[in-house]
């Protein structure tokens, strides 16, 4: 019949805090009138493990926890049963944001709608500096048959505000080989522990080449990478899961060598 | 004597005319007639409006003879639909450009002395062109069945997004192979118009892949002397894309009640806006790859105004650097001249930024010679010196935007850099084409050692020498330089080996030669260019330089006599051996002499090199040539014809026109403007004659031709002539030996002029009949016989002659010349005028007819009465009683002496009533019962 149903967040970037109040309309737009049982609207917070396809028999021999932890739920009858009008209706509502019981508000990392904001952190900028050459390397089957090269640089800092991005630079002092290749690879190691004992899994989340071709010699390259919001979380340690994040700095070389330097970073919001 | 009003006979000379003929024969409706006209009936059904179409459909009803070409075009004609529904594209664009003009006015913006891109792009397409095959590689995946999962549909909707995003890097690859050029660019252009297409259907994710896809693009370096042609057409799709996303995020600012400023602070812009364009660049900076990231993210800098007023400031530094990630350094240039381009638009004050990415180009510089490049060179078989002019137009810009405005101080210092590095002509190539002019020139002797000192292997030195000449042709170097620099110039160019490198650095260099020297320096440079272009024709490839040289040439020297004494123009005019491109040149000629002489020649050197000229021109008509371009061509040639003259040698002035006439006869308005000439020629010379009727008949038939020519005001000159000669003409003139009367002949010339002056227009600044009555004047003062009555018969012919003027349309006329029939049309003042005339001088004749009342003269009286009878008879209109009773008078006094011939009286009277038998004639009828005719006794 061309009914058609939407709901509109007041808040343009769909960002809210714990204690806050979560406001918008519901908007119901139809040819005709509409005969209906009253408008119920429920809000839902959901932290939802699921299995990853590399971990699939694994986790079913042994956890039967990871079912879905309700942290937030709460539900409003915004209209009682009527008609709605020809045209244009348009609902105002209004949700406070309250932790159910004594858990805690964990920000969501991926695809749902209302992002939660739990504790402010503190952050203390640690700088990094690296060097890779051949010998700075581990997992080497055979050291020799490398090319020799001299990268030098830093990282600004580990520890990140999720909102700013990682910064830092990168020198090829010498490389034999030409480069074909620099990227950034954003890696996030998520950890679901239970009685049973843990499962760790990481995915790349995010990936931003710095680099394409066989860059200048002692010219600082820039590693900057804005972290993606809908991927990202602050660094998280829970009880009963883990979240963390990663990044390598990947050089492939022209002769399809990679080198890769791993850094663990350390998220949170300011 | 009471005045007789006149009152000529309404004549229709056409019915006359045809019944003298035979009698039409009419044709009946159906029968057959191989003539007769095809008509078609178009039984028309009602149309039914187009769906969608906003004009109205204006039904034509005509029912017979409808052509079916015409009616096409009622109403719905789809391009005039087109253009009634006010056009968004041009709606949007006129926005657009008073938005700049708006913009223009503040000096946040750049002037109108910086030479936009828009200018070089077309340079670009046309200079770096390729016959290699060429591919573009699209990873287009295609669009996913998108099932939509009912369940939590908004992450979904998320998710699915995210994917499409991924998509573009893992989706299925499309490889368009072995492309040409213009496929290339065909294609670019469909994806350029595919971009506006996904975003006009809000299909934002896909014109962001496309955006990414194309500048993806840039990274490839295959075909390399193909690349800054693909640069200008990608960052074409580029600016439409930044363009698109600004006036998408600008246009949510605006709430109901007013849009945005043009110079808005982030502080006005709303939440949805900011958070819109916010993801925007989220989008952007997970783009994996580093070039599209780049291009992508700075398309869109101007979008940064939305969201903090130092966004741009901050982010301009950033982007620069970012480009230090890319190896390729010709890529990575056009990177830098793609971001200072973009600078330059949003945020001109901030030049840090440019200066940054020149000084980056410049540590990166030696890439060029490193092994990446140097192998993917051998491998594409690219020489260095093509290969190094590739950077030109991306140096030349960046340059050119840090050059804009700068201070000396800053010109010098890049110059000096450029000087420190390595195999410095490029660089020394892109200075001399950004840098002032002026600046330039006053260095000029360095920058002609600093090009000797380069590298034979490297940049081409004679695009060096061209860009110096360039500049040389815009500003002056020092007064003490001058020669020393030409000759410095010349003696490298002189030696190029390739004509064409050649030629385009001679098509610069005469500039210079012909601003600060004589006609003997730009002979020489004249010859020398012949030299180098004759051999193996090699100026058929040269046309559009040599016809540059020519132009250059004429706009300096205006004086003609100067210009054709350089020897080798007229040579130099030899190489164009195509047709249309040598009758080109002719026209700039012809046009120059044209606007610069100022007086009328008779040099000979100059009428024979036009004439020369001319005749190119004028042989180049044919067939096929186009209305316009005779037009144009006879103009021209026109133009010459009249600044020649030989003052008061008119028989070489005749000649010249004999002359011309046979050189030009194929076009009509110079036989025209030659008939002129010739017109012009008789009046000046008849005066000089000694026979009086000669002059006279020759005054006339000048006077004709020149009508016939619609040479209206040269006719009225000579009538008027003729007219002022009459009082002139003797009693007695001389012929074969015998001195006769001249009055037989002045009567028979009259008579000639009068039948000429019924179509002779009246002059527009002169009154009405202006020759008519002066002519009058002239017969009313000549001294006439005493016995003669030639008078009154040139008065009766006068009498014709008006009633002929007073006719609704005049028995002839002279084609496309319009005598006072259709000047006047009828109008009632002039016909007024004409009786009046008509009037007075009806009164002479009956004064005249008067003083005839004596006895040995009753033979004439008789004569002349019955005479102005039958004129009265054929040109009055006798339902006038007025004139009906002066007829009946003249037919008495013409038999009250009996002198009157009888016969003549009998058939006169058989005349009428034969007449009155005509239609509308039955007036005569009555007019015949009261004539009688008296019988001798």
């Amino acid at each position: 019949m061309g009914t058609v149903l939407d709901i509109k967040i007041k808040r343009a970037n769909k960002v809210y805090y714990a204690g806050e109040m979560l406001s918008g309309v519901v908007v119901i737009s139809s040819k005709d009138s509409v005969q209906h049982q009253g408008v119920l609207l429920t809000m839902e917070g959901l932290v939802n493990l699921q299995l990853s396809a590399k971990s699939v028999g694994m986790f079913e021999a042994f956890c039967n926890s990871v079912k879905p932890i309700q942290v937030l739920t709460s539900s409003i009858e915004i209209v009682k049963p009527g008609k709605f009008p020809s045209g244009k209706t348009e609902i105002p509502f209004e949700f406070p944001l309250h932790v159910k019981g004594n858990k805690v508000l964990y920000e969501t990392y991926h695809g749902v709608f209302v992002n939660i904001q739990p504790q402010k952190g503190k952050s203390t900028p640690s700088p990094v500096d690296f060097t890779i050459t051949p010998e700075t390397l581990q997992n080497v089957k055979e050291r020799a048959s490398l090319p020799k090269f001299l990268i030098r640089g830093h990282l600004n800092s580990t520890n990140c505000v999720i909102t700013q991005p990682l910064t830092g630079e990168l020198v090829v002092e010498y490389s034999e080989a030409a480069i074909k290749n620099i990227e950034l690879q954003l890696v996030r190691v998520e950890t679901c522990g239970c009685a049973e004992g843990y499962a760790r899994d990481a995915t790349e989340i995010q990936n931003i080449q710095i680099a394409d071709g066989d860059v200048c010699r002692n010219l600082s390259v820039p590693i900057y990478m804005i972290f993606p919001r809908l991927f990202t979380c602050p660094t998280l340690e829970t009880t009963n899961f883990k979240v963390e994040f990663e990044v390598n700095i990947v050089v492939l070389l022209h002769d399809d060598h990679l080198i890769t330097e791993n850094f663990p970073l350390k998220l949170c919001r300011i | 004597m009471a005045a007789f009003p006149w009152h000529s006979r309404q004549r229709n000379y056409k019915t006359e005319l045809e019944s003298c003929r035979l009698e039409p024969v009419p044709l009946d409706f159906g029968d057959y007639h191989p003539l007769k006209p095809i008509t078609v009936t178009e039984s028309k059904t009602k149309k039914m409006g187009r769906k969608g179409s906003t004009s109205s459909t204006s039904s034509s009803s005509s029912s017979s003879m409808v052509d079916p070409l015409s009616s096409v075009l009622d109403g719905t004609d789809p391009l005039s639909m087109f253009a009634a529904t006010a056009d968004p594209m041009t709606a949007t664009a006129n926005m657009d450009s008073s938005r700049k003009k708006r913009d223009r006015d503040d000096n946040s913006t750049v002037g109108p002395d910086f030479e936009p891109w828009s200018c070089k792009r077309g340079d670009i397409l046309a200079r770096y062109t390729t016959t290699e095959k060429l591919s573009i590689n699209l990873f287009m995946g295609s669009e996913k069945g998108k099932t939509a999962t009912s369940s939590s549909a908004v992450s979904e909707k998320v998710r699915t997004r995210l994917e499409e995003l991924d998509d573009l890097e893992e989706g299925s690859q499309r490889e368009l192979l072995n492309l040409t050029q213009q496929d290339y660019m065909n294609r670019i252009e469909e994806l350029n118009q595919s971009l506006k297409d996904a975003w006009a259907s809000d299909q934002k994710v896909k014109a962001l892949k496309i955006v990414i896809q194309c500048s993806k693009l840039l990274s490839d370096t295959s075909v390399i002397q193909f690349y800054p042609s693909k640069f200008v057409l990608i960052t074409d799709i580029l600016d439409t894309f930044g363009k698109l996303v600004y006036e998408r995020i600008f246009s949510m600012c605006v709430d109901n009640r007013s849009a945005l400023p043009d110079h808005f602070s982030p502080e006005n812009v709303n939440d949805t806006a900011k958070e819109t364009c916010l993801n925007w660049f989220f989008k952007i900076a997970s783009i994996r790859e580093l070039i599209p990231r780049f291009y992508v993210e700075a398309a869109i800098l101007n979008c940064n105004k939305f969201l903090s007023k130092t966004g741009i400031s901050e982010c301009l530094p950033r982007l620069t650097c970012m480009i230090r990630g890319i190896g390729d350094p010709l890529v990575s240039v056009y990177a830098r001249a793609y971001l200072c381009r973009v600078g330059m638009e949003v945020a001109p004050h901030l030049k840090e930024n440019l200066n940054k990415n020149f000084f980056d180009f410049l540590l990166t510089f030696k890439q060029i010679h490193g092994d990446t490049v140097q192998n993917q060179l051998v491998v594409q078989g690219v020489e260095i010196p093509l290969y190094l002019t590739l950077y030109s137009p991306a140096i030349d810009w960046i340059l050119q935007c840090i050059a804009y405005h700068a201070p000396e101080v800053l010109l010098t210092e890049m110059m000096e850099r450029c000087k420190k590095l390595g195999n410095n002509a490029l660089l020394l190539n892109s200075v001399m084409s950004a840098f002032r002019a002026e600046f330039i020139a006053t260095r000029s002797m360095d920058f002609i050692g600093m090009i000797k000192e380069c590298d034979e292997s490297g940049f081409p030195k004679h695009l060096l020498f061209r860009s110096l000449g360039l500049n040389l042709a815009l500003a002056d170097p020092p007064e003490s330089d001058r020669l020393q620099i030409l000759n410095e110039a010349w003696k490298v160019i002189t030696k190029l080996k390739n004509p064409q490198d050649y030629i385009n650095c001679a098509e610069v260099w005469i500039e210079y030669t012909c601003r600060h020297f004589t006609k003997r320096e730009v002979n020489t440079v004249l010859a020398d260019v012949i030299k180098h272009m004759t051999p193996d024709r090699a100026f058929e490839d040269a046309y559009p330089q040599l016809h540059s040289i020519i132009k250059t040439i004429i706009a300096y020297f205006h004086d003609f006599s100067v210009l054709f004494s350089v020897e080798k123009f007229l040579p130099f005019l030899d190489m164009f051996q195509k047709e249309n491109v040598r009758v080109e040149v002719c026209k700039c000629i012809m046009e120059a002499f044209i606007k610069y002489q100022q007086e009328p020649t008779k040099d000979p050197v100059i009428l024979n090199a036009l004439l020369h000229v001319c005749k190119t021109m004028h042989d180049s008509v044919n067939a096929l040539t186009l209305e316009d371009e005779k037009r144009m061509l006879a103009v021209l040639i026109n133009g010459f014809i009249k600044m020649v003259s030989f003052g008061r040698d008119f028989e070489q002035q005749l000649s010249f026109y004999v002359e011309t006439r046979s050189m030009f006869c194929n076009l009509e308005p110079v036989l025209v403007q030659l008939i002129h000439a010739c017109v012009a020629f008789c009046f000046i010379t008849i005066p000089s004659l000694t026979g009086i009727f000669t002059r006279l008949n020759l005054y006339l038939h000048s006077g004709q031709v020149a009508l016939a020519n619609q040479c209206l005001s040269q006719a009225d000159a000579f009538f008027r002539a003729a007219v002022s000669l009459v009082p002139e003409v003797p009693k007695m003139i001389n012929i074969d030996g015998k001195m006769r009367s001249s009055e037989s002949f002045l009567l028979e010339f009259l008579c000639n002029l009068f039948s000429t002056l019924l179509i002779v227009p009246d002059h527009p600044e002169q009154g009405v009949l202006f020759l008519v009555r002066g002519l009058l004047n002239v017969i009313q003062d000549y001294t006439w016989e005493d016995n003669s009555d030639d008078k009154i018969r040139i008065y009766t012919n006068v009498l014709h002659l008006l009633s002929a003027m007073s006719q609704e349309t005049y028995l002839y006329h002279v084609d496309k010349v319009d005598s006072n029939d259709s000047l006047y049309g009828g109008d009632s003042k002039f016909l007024a005028e004409n009786n009046k005339l008509c009037e007075t001088v009806i009164t002479q004749i009956l004064e005249h007819l008067k003083t005839l009342g004596k006895d040995e003269t009753l033979k004439r009286q008789s004569v002349l009465a019955l005479s102005f009878f039958n004129s009265i008879l054929a040109h009055g209109d006798l339902r006038n009683n007025k004139l009906n009773q002066l007829s009946v008078n003249l037919w008495n006094l013409a038999q009250r002496h009996g002198c009157a011939d009888t016969r003549t009286m009998v058939k006169t009277l058989e005349y009428i009533k034969k007449r009155s038998k005509q239609p509308e004639m039955s007036h005569l009828t009555e007019l015949a019962l009261r004539l009688p005719l008296q019988t001798r006794t």
